[in-house]
C-alpha cells in the first residue's frame, strides 16, 4: 500500500477545509471500501480525513414520521437498533445483508451512500425510501443525489451528515446476493407511503441504482406481485459480468421485484 | 509517521507507525503477536478477526492510526496453553480444525457471538461466522465446537 498523508478531522468543517486543502484527499469512513481499494491500489489518496472520531456523526432517531441516520453510524447498529426496527424493518434487513458481521462492524451509511457502488445495498434504500441526503452545504434528494457508476452529486469537500428517510406504509428490500461478496446482483426495494410506491433496484443498472417508472405506476393501481410481472426491464442497460449476464440480471430485477412486493405484506 | 498509544490484552502500547501502517501489521510484525493470521489480505477471509472495542473487526482493514486510543483483544489475550478459553476448549474437543490456520479467527469472531447471544442456535452461528473462511472443515465441527462453547459457558456461568 503507498503512503498517504493521514488526519483525525476535528469536526465537520476541519475535514471540509483539509479536503479543500489538498489535492487528492479523500475521507475515511469505515473504510471497509477504501482501504481495500487502497490495499490493491485501485486507487491512491494523498491524504486520508478520518471521520472516526466525529461523535455528532453516529446515532439514530426517529420523530415527526422520519428515521434519521447519522453518517458515521454503523451497519451493525441500524441493524440492533430497535427503534428502526419498529419504524423501517426493511432497512434493518438491508443492514443486516451487508459484508459479514466483521464487516457490519466498521462499515457505515455514509461511506456506502458517498461510494455509491453500483452493487451497494444502501443506495437502493435511499432511492427506494425517497430519503433525503443532508450534507455539509444542503439536503439533496436521492433521486438527484445518485448520479452514475461510484459517482454522486456530492462536491469535492462537501461532507454526507446524514440521511433522512420518511417512514412508509410498508417497505421491503430483497436481494439476490453475490454467495461470495455478499453484494447484490440484483436488490430490489420497494416501498408505499408518503413518496407514493417507490421501486428502486441496485446491482444490476449500467448506470447505478436506478427506479422503474412502470412498476411505480402499475403498483400504484394494484400493488401486487401480479400486477409487474409483466413489466422487464431492457438488458441493454444491464451490467453484465462473470457472476450474472445482463440478460438474466433483466429477468432477475422483475423477480426480485415481485419477492419484495410480496414481502411488503 | 505517528504515534499511537492503544490497549492491548490490557496493556497499554504506544509505538511510532506509518500512517499506512495496518493494525494487523501493528500487532504481527511490530508487537510480534502472530496469533492473529493474515490470510487473504483483501478483508474476506477473517483470519484476522480481532476484537475492537468489544466488536470482531478484520485487523487487515484497519489502520493503526484509526486504533488509536482503541481496546483491542487478540487470541493471545483469552486463554493460555495451560487454561484455555473455554471458546479455544470447545475446538479442542470437537476438533474444529484442520490446519488451524483459520482458528484464531474463528475463535475470536465466536467469542464476540457468544458475549452477545450466549445461546445461539445452529443458524445464528452459521450467520455471524458468514466472514470467516476455513478451507479445510466444511465448518461442521466449527459450528459444533461453538455451540459447545456456548453450553460451556452457561454452564460455568
Amino acid at each position: 500500500m503507498y503512503d498517504f498523508e493521514y488526519a483525525k478531522a476535528k469536526s465537520v468543517s476541519d475535514a471540509a477545509a483539509r479536503l479543500k486543502a489538498t489535492d487528492g484527499a479523500k475521507l475515511l469512513a469505515g473504510g471497509m471500501t477504501l482501504l481495500p481499494t487502497i490495499k490493491l491500489r485501485l486507487a491512491k489518496p494523498s491524504a486520508l480525513v478520518d471521520l472516526g472520531r466525529l461523535g455528532d456523526l453516529k446515532g439514530i432517531t426517529v420523530a415527526g414520521g422520519i428515521v434519521t441516520i447519522k453518517a458515521m453510524t454503523r451497519h451493525a447498529d441500524v441493524l440492533r437498533s430497535a427503534d428502526v426496527a419498529k419504524a423501517i424493518p426493511a432497512l434493518v434487513t438491508l443492514a443486516g445483508g451487508i459484508g459479514d458481521v466483521q464487516v457490519r462492524h466498521r462499515g457505515t451509511i455514509g461511506g456506502s451512500v458517498a461510494n455509491n457502488d453500483p452493487a451497494a445495498d444502501y443506495p437502493a434504500g435511499c432511492l427506494g425510501l425517497g430519503a433525503t441526503i443532508v450534507t455539509s452545504k444542503r439536503e439533496l434528494a436521492a433521486d438527484d443525489f445518485f448520479q452514475a457508476l461510484f459517482t454522486t452529486a456530492l462536491q469535492p469537500d462537501e461532507i454526507i451528515t446524514e440521511i433522512k428517510f420518511p417512514v412508509p406504509e410498508r417497505a421491503a428490500y430483497i436481494k439476490f446476493k453475490n454467495p461470495a461478496s455478499r453484494y447484490a446482483i440484483v436488490g430490489a426495494f420497494v416501498s408505499k407511503g408518503p413518496k407514493g410506491v417507490r421501486v428502486a433496484i441496485t446491482g444490476a443498472g449500467d448506470n447505478g441504482v436506478f427506479r422503474i417508472a412502470a412498476m411505480e405506476q402499475a403498483l400504484t393501481k394494484s400493488f401486487t406481485a401480479k400486477a409487474i410481472e409483466g413489466i422487464k426491464v431492457d438488458p441493454g442497460n444491464m451490467l453484465g459480468d462473470i457472476h450474472a449476464s445482463s440478460e438474466y440480471r433483466a429477468h432477475l430485477v422483475t423477480v426480485m421485484a415481485k419477492r419484495a412486493v410480496v414481502a411488503c405484506g | 509517521m505517528a504515534t499511537v498509544t492503544l490497549t492491548i490484552n490490557g496493556e497499554k502500547v504506544t509505538r511510532e507507525v506509518e500512517n499506512r501502517r495496518l493494525l494487523v501489521q501493528l500487532l504481527r510484525e511490530d508487537l510480534r503477536m502472530t496469533g492473529t493470521h493474515v490470510g487473504c489480505d483483501t478483508t474476506q477471509c477473517g483470519c484476522c478477526t480481532v476484537l475492537f472495542n468489544g466488536d470482531a473487526v478484520k485487523s487487515c482493514t484497519v489502520l493503526a492510526q484509526q486504533a488509536d486510543g482503541a481496546d483491542v483483544v487478540t487470541i493471545e489475550g483469552i486463554g493460555t496453553a495451560e487454561k484455555l478459553h473455554p471458546v479455544q476448549q470447545a475446538f479442542h474437543e470437537k476438533h474444529g480444525l484442520q490446519c488451524g490456520f483459520c482458528t484464531p479467527g474463528m475463535v475470536m469472531n465466536s467469542v464476540d457471538l457468544l458475549q452477545k447471544n450466549p445461546s445461539p442456535s445452529e443458524q445464528d452461528v452459521r450467520h455471524w461466522l458468514e466472514g470467516n473462511l476455513c478451507r479445510c472443515t466444511g465448518y461442521h465441527n466449527i459450528v459444533e465446537a461453538v455451540l459447545h462453547a456456548a453450553d460451556t459457558m452457561k454452564a460455568k456461568a
